[in-house]
């Protein structure tokens, strides 16, 4: 079998438990909830009657194991309940706010790579002079304040004092595109309006760019040590010895070893910027999951949390399987190995 | 540690981060006499003040009923580094422990704990913070409750790591060649080889849990008002830019100052104590 395959059946394999432990471990934080959530949904005006029946309807009376057993066939089934706060399947809730957040957090990925990488490359190929040493103390900048404090500030800066970027929303109100994809980046180029498209890529700069900093400075950080540390190999020395330029030995010898482990953390940072968009979306009226979860979280709504919850899960393991297959793909060891890769 | 300190002050970025590190513990500290206005940690309105850009008698103006920026922040200090010590204190010896097992002895308790700890670090630690709290009231104990949770996994991954090379070594083969008991091998032998890691990882996680925990008080799931916190400070200001944006500026400049302290800080002890990124 190819080993990339085999790779895949086999992460697919590991995620399937992993997801198992996520949902008894959501279905374990949402029975924690203090109070009846029958009761909470219903509100205190309802009789007895009427949260009676609820619970019998939301499986309430039934024992813990049961509960989960319902959760989980219902999940399986695509669905995630009712929604107490919107009145609607918490599946269309998550299906109209998921797009923009992902939107967001896409972008911000690739912000994160395309400078976090090319940072961390330059310090370690001018490793303990004044280029390192500027990179280090960016780098350490960025990762030292939550992503609403750069949010706030960016907005300040570049929205307001220089007014180069729109202070809110996705999208300017005069632009009325048809939602095919929910990603407006992707729908107004379906649409073929390259001015909406624009717009749409205007608002995104600067929320994109406070979710991604911190991502900027771990990715930079984590490149610099992976080459420092290949650079010390003997293939580079000989590289050196034979006279090639280099930025020829940082290209072509030192930068792919170095990549992969970098591959790995760029992929938890992508599962932190999830949560962290829920931080750039509130200073920036990003219309994502952010509010949906804060509201349903303050109202106690059990199913959309349980929810919520579940589809970043789902979101994160599925971007870490599409690293784990990028790393095997991108290492001849294990590309070509017959032996499985642990 | 008269010499690993000595290394530190030699390295001019090191020396900052222990330098801002001092100053914010002592600003927490000391906030009780240094704050000019002791009291508006608390709810107290004086409008007479409300809303007022910085000036002489308030050094990063004052919030929208009144009270003195500068002195709250202060305050809020002491509610970040409580918050911080005790995650800490409880998730680090937490995950040790789950790490140390899991790397050492292998087989199943390998699969089981580390099974259990990667279900832990497949939902985003902000999102594992905010579900739980989500179902709890938002309260500083609560808080801790929540933040410690979705800490100590990363705590059994580094030593779980750093243990299953351990245990290949030669001096833990000599330990057990001569019968010396599983619990004195993994804490009193590979034990004391994880802790420059765990040191280090300390240190640059007292900023994290800083950040984590003004982030979950930013989304107003944290500390409550009228309790100082840096967190809800920016987000009651956020509201108000661009015109009152000391409300948010200053908070969000402290956070970031005592972040940036313990990276700091953290990043030389890392090259003192011979630590891998």
């Amino acid at each position: 079998m190819l080993p990339v395959l085999r790779i895949l059946l086999r992460r697919l394999g590991i995620s399937a438990v992993v997801l198992v432990g996520v949902s008894m471990l959501i279905f374990a934080i949402a029975r924690v909830i203090p109070g009846d959530p029958a009761r909470i949904a219903l509100g205190p005006s309802a009789s007895a009657e009427q949260v009676t029946a609820l619970r019998a309807e939301m499986h309430l009376d039934e024992p813990l194991v049961a509960q989960y057993g319902h959760f989980v066939s219902d999940v399986l089934r695509g669905d995630l309940g009712q929604s107490l706060y919107t009145n609607r399947p918490v599946t269309r809730d998550i299906a109209e706010f998921l797009p923009a957040t992902l939107e967001l957090v896409i972008f911000a990925g690739i912000l994160m790579v395309a400078l976090g990488l090319p940072l961390g490359i330059l310090a370690a190929r001018h490793r303990g002079r004044w280029p390192d040493h500027l990179i280090r103390v960016l780098t350490l900048l960025t990762v030292s304040a939550p992503s609403f404090v750069w949010a706030v500030i960016l907005m300040l800066l570049f929205a307001f004092y220089l007014p180069l970027f729109p202070v809110a929303g996705r999208i300017s109100d005069i632009y009325e595109i048809e939602r095919v994809t929910g990603f407006l980046t992707v729908d107004t180029l379906l649409a073929g309006n390259f001015a909406a498209f624009a717009d749409a890529l205007h608002h995104l700069v600067l929320p994109a760019v406070a979710l991604a900093l911190s991502g900027i400075g771990q990715a930079a950080r984590l490149t610099r040590a992976n080459m420092v540390e290949t650079y010390q190999k003997p293939y580079i020395e000989m590289a050196q010895a034979y006279g090639f330029f280099p930025s020829r030995i940082a290209r072509s010898y030192a930068f792919k070893p170095s990549l992969i482990p970098s591959l790995t953390i760029i992929g938890l940072d992508f599962a932190a910027m999830l949560g962290n968009a829920f931080l750039v979306e509130a200073v920036f009226a990003w219309p994502g999951l952010s509010r949906y979860g804060v509201n349903v979280i303050l109202r106690k709504d059990l199913n959309a949390i349980m929810g919520t919850v579940l589809i970043i899960a789902l979101t994160f393991l599925i971007v870490n399987i599409i690293v784990d297959l990028l790393i095997a793909f991108l290492n001849p060891r294990i590309r070509h190995s017959t032996r499985a890769a642990s | 540690m008269i010499r690993s300190l000595r290394i530190i002050a030699a390295n001019p970025l090191s020396l900052t981060g222990l330098i801002l590190v001092l100053l914010v513990v002592l600003a927490a500290a000391l906030a009780p006499w240094i704050a000019p206005f002791p009291t508006h940690n608390g709810a107290i309105v004086d409008f007479a003040y409300a809303n007022q850009a910085p000036n002489a008698r308030n050094w990063m103006g004052t919030d929208l009923v009144g009270r003195d920026i500068f002195s709250r922040i202060l305050y809020a200090y002491q509610i970040s580094l409580l918050l911080g010590v005790v995650v800490l204190a409880i998730a680090t010896p937490i995950g040790t422990v789950v790490g140390l097992l899991a790397g050492y002895l292998g087989g199943w308790a390998e699969a089981v704990l580390m099974r259990i700890v990667d279900i832990f670090l497949s939902i985003p630690p902000l999102v594992l913070a905010i579900a739980v709290m989500g179902v709890l009231e938002p309260t500083l104990t609560n808080a801790m409750i929540a933040v410690t949770a979705m800490w100590w996994p990363w705590y059994a991954r580094l030593v779980y790591s750093i243990a299953r090379s351990e245990r290949e070594e030669g001096y833990v083969l000599a330990a057990e060649v001569i019968g010396a008991p599983t619990a004195h091998i993994a804490f009193r032998e590979i034990l004391p080889n994880c802790l420059p890691a765990i040191i280090t990882k300390m240190t640059l996680d007292m900023g994290f849990v800083i950040i984590i925990a003004s982030s979950l008080s930013f989304l107003g799931l944290g500390v409550q008002p009228p309790t100082p916190d840096l967190g809800s400070m920016v987000a009651e200001g956020a509201r108000y830019l661009p015109d009152s944006w000391w409300l948010t500026v200053f908070p969000g400049l402290a956070i970031l100052l005592a972040v940036f302290g313990f990276n700091l800080l953290g990043d030389g002890l890392r090259d003192v104590l011979g630590v891998d990124e």
